[in-house]
């Protein structure tokens, strides 16, 4: 066990060496080190060790997107496309169609026509399924597959819209991630009131431009009934009032290229937006044929306003008005911008730390780090001698070790993590502590020096092996379900186990080879 | 030198013959453990639970003034804060300083309502405290959901490690020890959650990640242990097995304290200088490190006499082995 090729020396030398280049990095002022950085190839020293959310501040959120939602939505849509069909066909219906759980169903009258009629339901959307019953009830749903696919859409392009709203924003290295089936993981370091961005993500951002009825008022609507293709919907301005609006929609945020906050004529906070090509044709024809109606500004189910139309508004551009604060204006703009999300998104997570609490913890971890290593460095000294003195230097690249291999792999460390590498710099003696004690008693057992040790090394090496890799287990069970800083505190440990293991094998073991054969002392200090 | 001599050379305590008072002892523990926890529960925190944990720093000059504190030291008025909370109608509030006078965490139940209520209850909170907040240290919330999903991710995680343990000291010793290792570690764990129920600590992810690696390294302490068991199995054919494991239990005990001593210097600066937020993760990790040294001698060893280790080609099985070789 003593005998060391010069490859194994040049290794072991090799690692250290990196290990203090990779180190470093973590010592210097973060703007050194980016300046190394920019001088280093991809993957080189340079990198200092990322910290997490709980050490550098900001916030964590998990959102839910709304999913299912989507679907009921889109059901919704279809029943308006199914009556529409229906009535153009000029067939007889009743019951009306409506939904039954997840169903759309309705009965015609005229059981004759349903075969036409169930092909003419086949063609309303084409990820439904028709059953026709022959007493001419009809039932039809999203095949399975069809519901997955639109949810699975739904969550795609939440993720984009999140990431669009969060880079207008202007948050610095945001990280927005797919997770699970339904889940959108945020993390914005040094974000420490995320409140506004709470806000601005939980926007649906759903705007609609709509005709507000003139056949009837809202409470004639109220008295007689709400007539088909209309609905009352509550406004958000200063009157408070509710207004009858068409269903249909003339134009939808959809079709906006632009959205910046502005004032109006009375220097009032509004918002100017420009239509494509499409949508600006579709308003300007709109306009032209109802000058002199009300139109309404819907944002989620609210009526922001309800101008009325003066003259056609042919440039594909306009203004909103509203009760609105300049930074309401500005958030409106932004929404705007970024596109409306497909389904509601909920916080069913948050977490977020403060850069005060982060310092502090930083302080807090250093001080206790630097206090536990100083204590076990005395105290192996006392115990074992020069021996120990080897030990602690071989605890000290330990230590290097595992702080390069974070900066290099930019794992995140937490505070979890930090207490791992502290709890790493008592365990990691444990190996040299087997090998010392197994040492002694060869030792006492009568043998020379070198056998001593040799010996020692041979017979402690398959008890280091099998006790780290039962901590390893542990530790690994740790990463795959432990989530955010417990996470942190699963990879430290791992690789404190494999750089204890290395320096304790390896390099403590090279030191005492090449003492021994220098000095070959006649008893050893141990 | 004179060097530091915790445990001498020639020890030899009778471990052994010692074996059913530490049963008794752990019987008593578990048993105390299990009824603490089935009693009074744990202090599971919002991780599992839902709810909201919001830490703050209060303002100086404000808050002394009311309190009037001649040390000029800022203390925050926890008694007006719980007042101010208590009228929200949020259910159980509890407030209590932490780590420092002016800095006060609070803790709200889970808000009925879903995933929203949480936000909302939230939001509340942060108008009602107003300006008397000088930072968010911290904000907290867990909706219903994720709390029932790590529930479930911890559980699973703590089995999980528990049987590839086992999987792998069965594959690197005999069954036997596989066995002993795992009851010692499970008197471990249920011994941990049962301080965690007395001192009702909060129970939370971190806790979790502590008890994994109490785990990690009750079962590390063990094998260390045991392949000396091994060992001397194979050495010494005719020593009945009380003197057998005497002996490696004696064997082993120098390194066993030495790397319990190092390892709970380090966790004790850590408990002492490594902060509020880590406190409690410190406190298990150093119960786990003493009960783990403790149950991988008094448990696990001695377990070994009532499984029937099996002792290789020993005694009657040596002659015919021997003739085979010969043969």
């Amino acid at each position: 066990m003593l005998q060391f090729p010069t490859w194994k020396k040049v290794l072991v030398l090799v690692v250290c060496g990196l290990g203090i280049l990779y180190a470093a990095p973590n010592f210097m002022a973060r703007e050194t080190a980016e300046w190394i950085q920019s001088w280093m190839p991809e993957g080189g020293p340079g990198k200092q060790v990322s910290l997490g959310l709980d050490l550098q501040g900001g916030a964590y959120l998990l959102l839910e997107v709304q999913a299912e939602g989507v679907v009921t939505e889109r059901l919704d849509a279809n029943i308006d496309a199914v009556r529409t069909a229906l009535r153009d066909a000029r067939v007889g219906y009743r019951p009306a169609p409506h939904i039954q759980g997840k169903d759309i169903v309705f009965k015609i009258l005229e059981l004759e026509r349903l075969a036409e009629v169930e092909s003419l339901m086949r063609s309303v959307d084409p990820d439904m399924v028709v059953e026709a019953a022959e007493d001419g009830t009809f039932r039809m749903r999203f095949t399975e597959q069809a519901a997955l696919e639109i949810q699975r859409r739904a969550v795609e392009q939440s993720i984009e819209v999140v990431r669009r709203r969060i880079d207008q924003t202007g948050t610095r290295e945001p990280l927005i991630q797919r997770q699970g089936a339904e889940r959108i993981l945020v993390q914005l370091p040094g974000v420490d009131d995320p409140e506004r961005i709470k806000e601005i993500l939980q926007k649906t951002a759903k705007l609609t431009f709509r005709f507000v009825s003139d056949r009837m008022s809202v409470e004639e609507a109220r008295q007689r009934g709400v007539p088909p293709g209309y609905e009352i919907v509550p406004s958000d301005d200063d009157f408070q009032r509710d207004y009858l609006l068409e269903r249909r929609v003339i134009v939808s945020g959809g079709n906006l290229v632009d959205a910046q906050p502005s004032f109006d004529e009375n220097n009032l906070p509004a918002v100017s937006f420009r239509f494509d090509a499409v949508g600006g044709q579709k308003f300007g024809k709109a306009t032209q044929d109802n000058v002199g109606r009300l139109f309404a500004i819907v944002l989620d189910g609210k009526v922001i306003s309800a101008p009325r139309i003066r003259t056609a508004i042919l440039g594909g551009s306009g203004i909103i008005t509203g009760n609105f604060t300049t930074q309401s204006a500005g958030d409106l703009a932004l929404l705007l911008r970024a596109g409306a999300l497909p389904a509601d998104l909920v916080i069913i997570e948050e977490r977020t730390v403060g850069p005060g609490l982060g310092r502090d913890s930083i302080e807090a971890g250093k001080v206790a780090s630097i206090v536990g290593l100083a204590a076990v460095v005395v105290f192996m000294v006392l115990a074992y001698g020069l021996f120990g003195a080897l030990a602690d230097i071989a605890l000290a690249f330990n230590i290097i070790l595992i702080i390069a291999a974070l900066s290099a792999v930019q794992a995140t460390l937490t505070l979890p993590g930090i207490a791992g590498i502290v709890l790493t710099i008592g365990m990691a003696v444990d190996a040299n502590v087997l090998i010392f004690e197994r040492i002694r008693e060869e030792v006492r057992a009568g043998r020379s020096p070198m056998n001593a040790v040799d010996a020692g090394y041979k017979r402690a090496l398959t008890t280091i092996i099998d006790a780290n890799l039962t901590t390893l287990i542990a530790a690994s069970l740790l990463f795959m379900f432990g989530s955010g800083p417990v996470k942190g505190f699963a990879v430290t440990l791992m690789i404190g186990i494999v750089t204890s293991m290395f320096t304790a094998i390896m390099l403590t073991r090279l030191m005492v080879a090449t003492w021994l054969r220098q000095r070959r002392p006649a008893e050893l200090p141990i | 030198m004179k060097k530091l001599t915790i445990i001498p050379a020639e020890t030899t305590i009778d471990f052994m013959g010692k074996r059913l008072f530490a049963f008794a002892f752990s019987a008593v523990l578990v048993l105390a453990s299990a009824g603490l926890f089935a009693g009074q529960g744990l202090n599971l925190g919002i991780d599992f639970l839902g709810g909201i944990l919001i830490e703050v720093k209060v303002k100086c000059p404000a808050v002394s003034d009311a309190s009037g504190n001649a040390d000029g030291e800022c203390h925050a008025d926890v008694g007006a804060m719980r007042a101010t909370l208590g009228q929200l109608g949020l259910g159980d509030v509890s407030l209590q300083e932490f780590g420092a006078p002016d800095v006060v965490l609070i803790r709200v139940q889970r808000q009925p309502g879903g995933d929203e209520a949480q936000q909302a209850a939230v939001t509340v909170i942060k108008e009602a405290l107003g300006d008397t907040v000088e930072e968010y240290r911290r904000t907290e919330t867990v909706g219903p959901t994720v709390g029932e999903e790590l529930q479930e991710a911890a559980i699973i995680a703590v089995l999980a490690a528990i049987g590839a343990i086992l999987v792998y000291i069965w594959f690197r010793f005999e069954w036997q020890f596989g066995v002993a290792a795992v009851v010692a570690l499970l008197h471990d764990v249920i011994t941990t959650i049962g301080l965690f129920s007395l001192f009702q600590l909060e129970f939370n992810l971190a806790t979790v990640a502590a008890i994994l690696t109490i785990a990690g390294y009750s079962i590390n302490d063990t094998v260390v242990v045991f392949d000396r068991v091994r060992e001397n199995l194979r050495k010494y054919k005719r020593m009945v097995l009380p003197d057998l494991f005497n002996l490696s239990v004696n064997g082993t005990l120098s390194r066993t304290v030495m790397t319990s001593l190092t390892t709970l210097l380090a966790l004790g600066a850590l408990y002492v200088l490594g902060g509020e937020v880590i406190r409690g993760f410190s406190v298990a990790l150093i119960w786990g490190v003493v009960i783990g040294t403790y149950s991988s001698i008094a448990i696990a060893v001695p377990l070994l006499l009532y499984l029937k280790v099996y002792r290789g080609t020993a005694e009657d099985q040596a002659a015919p082995a021997g003739a085979e070789a010969e043969g």
